[in-house]
């Protein structure tokens, strides 16, 4: 069943080598080419500026990553229902599903400042930008997973005399499950990214204020910090959405590791 | 006993069901046969509680069927097992729905997983499983129900040939222990002899009775039954009836 710690190894080795070939290129092309670093400063650049910086980062990093994580469960719950609804209902589908893919056009940029406005300067406007991003690809997810349901199942848990609470809990949900987490993987990849949007137009502490900070004091080492940061901490939440799901739906790699094995 | 009283049944303008009416003995294990798409599944989801007739009756020991899901186990073509239950989860799960106690359902699961091939599998996924191994798990399932009527559309369609010989043969042991009345749906002539105790030919769609034979082979029959005098004799006669069923 398990390949072993060699096949994980064999995995990340070649992106891991190839990052660092990257910034080898980077650090000797911006030497050689006598580049200034508030133009462009050199890995080794950044990584003096993280140590700098180190003592500040940690509360701007609770600060997104509490804004990331609510709105992403609020986003996941909101879309769910949506979900939900656009299935269950044709009607509601009609009405909202050209609704629902309209509004993903709107950038958010333009959006982040009138939340601003409406919610103020607290948590509630990057929660509910994280939010807005999470509802589009769990809602669409979701519906595909509701759709694509086995109706025979369905009809042979009614032979069994199922009535639908049984039928929601015993095929429903489980088989809407991997599909939601499809979406639920997509959303958190853009989490942070959206927190820091929602940040950026104005807050007291997060990584959206530390680039802007930054940015306007021409640190741009320490605005590569901020990048890095956000990087590590998107493919984090990715990373634990990904367990998640694992753990959740643990059958959906069955089928695979055995073709794996063989 | 099962007893189908003028059953007709139409989708739309298609005529599936033309008067059909039969009846199966307690402990019998009755062969339908007939032509592809002729209303064989339709009648098992009759009696299955799922489907409403337009006119006719189904009853099982007096009672009627429809429109009454719950009281037959019924195994449709496909195994339908759920992805995201391992192979207990999934064998328990007629018992689940009719509320058994879930530790009465998988300790009963698992002294017949040996008999129905699976030891050892308990925790597998259903992915994980081969072809022959889906079917007799969701035969195992149909089992658990805790009916005594058996409801099996076409349920060794999936497999290869040899498999399906010694499913024959496997699923005649099984019923020797543990006896059901069978309603079984096939297009195979040869599969029909070998299990049933009566055959029941149906016509080309709008499905009507044809021809009703008893087979009166010796059990347990094994494969070679099937090179026989006497049955190569009843396999002609309804070779007969089928054709003559088609229109």
């Amino acid at each position: 069943m398990r390949l072993g710690r060699g096949f994980r190894v064999g995995r990340w080795l070649p992106p891991a080598a190839l990052i660092a070939l990257l910034l080898l290129v980077w650090e000797l092309s911006v030497r050689a080419l006598g580049t200034p670093a508030y133009i462009l400063p050199p890995p080794s650049a950044i990584v003096v500026a993280f140590g700098e910086v180190r003592p500040l980062l940690g509360q701007h990093i609770v600060t997104t990553g509490t804004e990331a994580l609510a709105g992403i469960l609020v986003g996941a719950v909101i879309g769910v229902a949506l979900a939900v609804a656009v299935w269950a209902l044709p009607l509601f589908r009609r009405l909202t599903y050209p609704l629902l893919v309209a509004s993903q056009t709107v950038p958010m940029v333009v959006l982040a400042p009138l939340l601003v406005l409406w919610f103020g300067f607290g948590l509630t406007p990057k929660v509910v930008v994280v939010a807005l991003i999470a509802v589009f690809p769990v809602a669409i997810s979701t519906v595909q997973g509701l759709a694509a349901v086995d109706g025979e199942q369905i009809d042979l848990l009614r032979s069994m005399g199922a009535g639908r609470r049984d039928i929601l809990r015993v095929v429903l949900v489980p088989s809407a499950t991997p599909a939601f987490f499809a979406g639920l993987r997509i959303a958190s990849a853009y989490a942070i990214a959206g927190a820091v949007i929602g940040e950026w137009v104005g807050a007291s502490s997060g990584l959206g204020l530390f680039l802007t900070r930054s940015q306007a004091s021409f640190r741009v080492d320490r605005v590569f910090v901020g990048v890095a940061v956000i990087t590590v901490l998107s493919v984090a939440l990715f990373g634990v959405v990904d367990l998640l799901a694992r753990v959740v739906a643990p059958w959906q790699r069955a089928g695979r590791e055995q073709e794996e094995d063989v | 006993m099962i007893a189908v009283e003028r059953l007709t049944h139409r989708y739309g303008a298609v005529e599936v069901l033309d008067n059909v009416s039969l009846e199966i003995p307690a402990g019998g294990f009755v062969g339908l046969v007939g032509p592809s798409g002729c209303g064989k599944s339709t009648l098992l989801k009759v009696l299955a509680g799922l489907l409403v007739p337009d006119s006719g009756d189904a009853t099982i020991d007096g009672r009627s069927v429809v429109g009454s899901p719950g009281r037959t186990a019924y195994m449709p073509q496909r195994d339908l097992l759920l992805a995201w239950r391992r192979t207990l989860g999934n064998a328990t799960i007629g018992a689940e729905i009719a509320g058994t106690p879930r530790r009465q359902a998988e300790s009963q699961a698992r002294t017949l997983l040996g008999r129905f091939g699976l030891e050892g599998f308990e925790r597998a996924w259903p992915a994980e499983l081969s072809g022959g191994m889906r079917q007799r798990l969701a035969l195992l399932r149909t089992f658990l129900c805790g009916h005594d009527v058996l409801l099996l559309d076409e349920p060794f369609g999936a497999l290869d040939a040899i498999t399906r010989r010694d499913m024959h043969e496997w699923l005649q042991q099984v019923l020797a222990d543990d006896p059901r009345t069978v309603l079984l749906v096939t297009h195979d002539v040869e599969e029909a002899l070998v299990l049933s105790d009566t055959v029941i030919v149906l016509s080309d769609r709008p499905a009507r009775v044809v021809k009703q034979l008893s087979v009166e082979l010796q059990r347990p029959r094994e494969s070679d039954v099937v090179t026989s005098k006497p049955f190569v004799e009843l396999k002609a006669s309804l070779l007969e009836a089928l054709r003559t069923g088609r229109t």
